[in-house]
């Protein structure tokens, strides 16, 4: 069988995902022998127009990371979507939208405001300069990207056959799915590539079905190491996300915030811990409600951390409807 | 005729740098533009956000100086809870940062910046990169670069839960302490790197120091540029990555100001371009002149050299020796090779190395006090650290509450912009000349100028730093295209 | 055209569904805009359904239990007076407003209060407008010719 080809791409991404494929170390001599890579543009030069000249799936895998909020990164995954057999969603964001996601809690033009007129350290000369599609220097024209108005995820764009979760995925479960795709033996079509159940479920912490009666921000509180984060108080998204990680927050004392996205059979992460959290808090009174809205400062924030561009509504409503 | 060169690998990709050269009529460049074409807008997206999870959010900034982002904010927010961590806290900060420090300029020297120089800077694109180096280094050398790599990352994820993206920081300390046996095995990591980081600077040495050419590129090449130079330093000076106030030299050396992190705003300016989705940052006292150098321009560099410039030594004895030998070599203080980054680097990675295991050393770091649970009102704070690529600033006001309110975020690569668009058109009006073919290896030593400054766009937007692809498009005085060329055509 | 508001009633078997039932066999009039769902008991109410509603094009979502006390699975409807709050100061920060979401309680005997209700929500739901979930994202390129344009 001669050797496989594969891409890595990344659209919106951090470069962290990238990073974590380095992390396998010196299994990175493994993947070098099992495949060769004909697209990864942050650790080797390539050229963009081979790809394109590249016959319809030609590529065996695209490892594809980042979240996609324009139309270049929608068009580079169309087109590798077209060159590839098999599309793997590389990481939270692919999966998810991830962190860059929670810009669907805001507007375009608010972040545009935000960046470029009201920070404190931008000295306006006079006249508030924004980044424009084309402007016109001296010497001739340049142009910008538009940006989108919104995040999505991958699969809100393209097709894709797998899910590798994680900000970013563990060396692990990056070598589980290359070994998978190296030797053919893939799980079918739509699978995550982690576990099927919750976090909860494998956690290493003790729990006792037990109430809580207030809810503390992490820097609120010392959290014993053995018990239960949220028996504790804090809120943590281990009910709603899916087990694959290894509790890696977990294990240094901090609560899960979803990274691993919903488990499966869950449509909507962030609902889907309303629920949780609500169902532990204790007090039937409406005082008692009252004081749990007070103490869950952000749910959306919290509860959509990794997931906003998944969820059901996936973005803040702009404009007051009927106007 | 005049043209317009761009350097984009990808047309119009976002989050690639993408350079536009002009040339006249004569064929000569008459002006050169870095565009970075993407924003993310964490700025606004974190407004609302319970200030003490944003040293977990905005790390998703950047995966590559993630632990920067996670320390910067993490300061931050110790400041807007007016809240001091216990002594173990901090040390346990700059141990988890001294690695974070350690992972990125390896990773920098040896797969981005280096081959380079490693391989020259004619190579062939195909061979320029990580394995091209180990193919000249050997595979020994290649599985310890590999293995200091993984040395400093698996001592940040011991700290951190993750190595990228790590969750220890909260106003106040850190969520665990580590264990004697834990404080065992980081030390005696921490020894081997140290080693290594000495290793390393032999291999420059060798291979860049005694080769003529190199050296001649170095100091002579049109990479040098007259700036202020901005870091971090301590209470005598010396270069610290966690914590300190800024010290801002001028062209000749001089020191003009050493400010307080929380005043950077009296200090620290930034400028639009509608060109471009970054800003720019100017010093305040001077102004923002335009793209222009020397005394009179607001504009400063950051990262590796322009810390040693702006420092008077390194506080562990290899580095200090390093750092002198560095100044005696170049010709003294301050030094305005950009080049000369890949060597101040080195020197950087042998006094994080240091570091780390002065720290390690500490039978204190493995104490269990690692938090302060903060009782004030959350207000305002600012947090600064040297990223691996200059200085990073965070800074966040909250209610009452702790929900963040506003955020200003500075990244290491906006410092260095403004620079680096000079050095860029420098490089291009040096090796474009009217009427000249151009090379491949042009193309890269235009590249040099942007990946000497080892810019982080992907905390400008997201692509990782050195590596990141770029297109040259060239345009005729009517703005046709007359050449498109990519630093990684064969 | 008037505007008819699609409101989604998520309502209990055991109380408000019969409250319901006996509005409709009382031939009280109510506004013809609250289409039923019955569910066991309020707690089957998965905060998913009220989103699910809202994607597939609901305008309001009404959600009906037991007074509290009387639950016939004893504190069902317990876990509903957390949950639905929660909820909405979630959908409050994804810009759906308040009167969109009511959790409210009625007993088998409460036909009035049903078609009080029924005819209350409609009212707010019609003064708010259609829901609308978040336009899709346009692409750059007609941004770009709309920029153009204006
Ligand atoms: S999933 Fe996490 S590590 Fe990967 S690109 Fe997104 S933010 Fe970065
Ligand atoms: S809630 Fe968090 S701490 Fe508790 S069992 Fe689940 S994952 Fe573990
Ligand atoms: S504990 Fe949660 S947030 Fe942390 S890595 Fe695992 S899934 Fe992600
Ligand atoms: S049965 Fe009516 S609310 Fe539980």
């Amino acid at each position: 069988m001669g050797k496989q080809k594969w891409a890595l791409y990344w659209a919106a991404s951090c470069g962290g995902c990238e990073i974590a494929v380095l992390d396998v170390n010196e299994k990175i001599l493994d993947i070098a022998a099992a495949a060769d890579i004909v697209l990864w543009p942050c650790a080797m030069d390539f050229k963009y127009d081979d790809v394109r000249a590249m016959a319809d799936r030609s590529i065996d895998v695209c490892l594809f990371n980042g979240a996609i909020r324009s139309s270049e990164q929608e068009e580079i995954a169309r087109l590798l979507r077209a060159k590839s057999r098999v599309m793997v969603a590389f990481g939270s964001c692919a999966c998810t939208g991830g962190i860059p996601g929670l810009a669907n809690l805001t507007t375009k033009d608010e972040i545009l405001d935000r960046v470029y007129i009201e920070a404190q350290s931008v000295v306006g000369n006079g006249h508030p300069v924004f980044p424009q599609p084309h402007t016109r220097v001296a010497e001739g024209d340049l142009e910008l990207p538009v940006l989108y108005e919104e995040v999505s995820k991958l699969s809100q764009v393209i097709p894709v056959d797998y899910y590798l979760p994680g900000c970013p995925p563990t060396p692990d479960l990056i070598m589980t799915a290359v070994n998978a795709i190296a030797t053919g033996q893939l799980p079918p079509p739509g699978a995550v590539i982690a576990g099927e159940k919750t976090l909860c479920d494998v956690c290493p912490r003790v729990k006792q079905e037990k109430k809580i009666t207030r809810i503390y921000r992490p820097h609120q509180i010392i959290p014993e190491p053995q018990k239960c984060l949220l028996e504790q108080g804090l809120i943590c998204c281990g009910p709603a996300t899916r087990e694959g990680c290894g509790a890696q927050c977990i294990q240094a004392n901090m609560p899960c915030r979803g990274c691993f996205g919903p488990p499966a059979g869950v449509i909507d992460q962030g609902a889907k811990l309303v629920s949780a959290v609500a169902s532990i808090y204790e007090g039937d009174t409406p005082e008692s409600v009252a004081a749990m809205l007070e103490e869950i400062v952000d749910p959306a924030g919290t509860f959509y951390r990794y997931g906003m561009a998944d969820s059901l509504l996936k973005r803040k409503r702009v404009g007051t409807a009927g106007k | 005729m005049a043209s317009k060169i761009s350097i984009d690998p990808i047309t119009r990709l976002e989050g690639h740098g993408k350079i536009e050269i002009f040339l006249d009529d004569a064929g000569n460049v008459k002006n050169a533009y870095l565009q970075v074409p993407e924003l993310r807008g964490f700025e606004k997206f974190t407004e609302g956000r319970p200030v003490e999870e944003m040293p977990r959010i905005v790390q998703s900034i950047c995966g590559v100086c993630p632990g920067a982002h996670h320390m910067a904010s993490v300061k931050a927010t110790d400041a807007v809870y007016h809240v001091d961590p216990p002594p173990v806290a901090k040390k346990l900060r700059e141990l988890y940062y001294s690695a974070h420090m350690i992972h990125s300029h390896i990773a920098h020297f040896y797969a981005l910046g280096g081959p380079d120089f490693v391989l020259g800077p004619d190579a062939d694109p195909a061979q320029r990169n990580i394995l091209g180096v180990i193919a000249k280094v050997g595979v020994d050398v290649g599985l310890e670069v590999i293995k200091h790599r993984a040395y400093a990352q698996q001592i940040q994820a011991l700290i951190g839960g993750k190595a990228t993206h790590s969750v220890c920081g909260l106003p106040g300390g850190m969520s665990r302490a580590i264990t004697e046996d834990e404080r065992k095995d980081v030390e005696a990591k921490a020894r081997s790197c140290v080693e290594f980081a000495r290793f390393t600077l032999k291999v420059f040495d060798d291979i860049v120091l005694n080769n003529e050419a190199y050296v001649d590129l170095i100091v002579n090449g049109p990479y040098d540029m007259k700036s202020y130079y901005m870091g971090m330093v301590d209470a005598d000076n010396k270069v610290n990555f966690y914590e300190g106030d800024l010290r801002v030299v001028d062209p000749s050396g001089v020191e003009v100001v050493k400010f307080k992190p929380a005043d950077y705003l009296d200090y620290i300016g930034e400028h639009t371009e509608p060109w471009s989705y970054l800003k720019f940052t100017f010093l305040k006292r001077l102004g923002w002149k335009g793209f222009v150098t020397g005394p009179d321009s607001g504009i400063y560099r950051v990262a590796p050299m322009a810390r040693l410039n702006a420092s008077d030594g390194m506080a562990t004895p290899l580095a200090q020796a390093e750092y002198e030998r560095l100044f005696n070599t170049l010709g003294g203080k301050p030094v305005h090779a950009t080049l000369a980054n890949h060597w101040a680097r080195l020197v950087e990675l042998l006094y994080a190395s240091e570091r780390l295991l002065e720290l390690a050393e500490d039978p204190e770091v493995a104490s269990p006090n690692v938090r302060t649970i903060p009782t004030a009102t959350p207000t305002e704070g600012v947090g600064i650290v040297e990223a691996p690529r200059g200085t990073l600033i965070h800074h966040y006001q909250t209610d009452d509450n702790g929900l963040v309110k506003k955020a200003n975020l500075i990244v290491a690569t906006g410092n260095n912009y403004a620079a680096m668009c000079i050095s860029i058109k420098q490089a291009a009006q040096e090796f474009i000349k009217a009427g000249q073919v151009v090379k491949q290896g042009m193309l890269n030593r235009v590249e040099m100028a942007f990946r000497a400054y080892d810019p982080c766009l992907g905390c400008a937007t997201h692509s990782l730093p050195g590596q990141t692809p770029l297109e040259v498009t060239v345009r005729n005085a009517a703005g046709e295209v007359v050449d498109t060329l990519r630093q990684n055509l064969d | 055209m008037s505007f008819e508001p699609r409101i989604i009633g998520i309502l209990c078997n055991w109380c408000s569904y019969t409250g319901a039932d006996l509005a409709g066999t009382s031939r009280m009039k109510y506004a013809p805009n609250v289409r039923i769902v019955r569910v066991m008991c309020s707690g089957r109410v998965d905060p998913t359904f009220v989103l699910k509603a809202f994607q597939q094009g609901a305008d309001g979502v009404l959600i009906g239990g037991c007074h509290p006390g009387d639950c016939h699975y004893s504190t069902g409807n317990y876990k509903t007076a957390r949950r639905i709050p929660l909820l909405k100061k979630m959908l409050d920060q994804l810009g759906i407003e308040d009167g969109r979401v009511r959790l409210e309680w009625v007993s088998a005997s409460e036909g009035d209060r049903f078609q009080a209700l029924a005819n209350e929500m409609t009212e707010q739901v019609r003064a708010l407008g259609p829901f609308r979930p978040a336009a899709p994202s346009k692409p750059a390129a007609m941004e770009v010719a709309a920029l153009a344009a204006g």
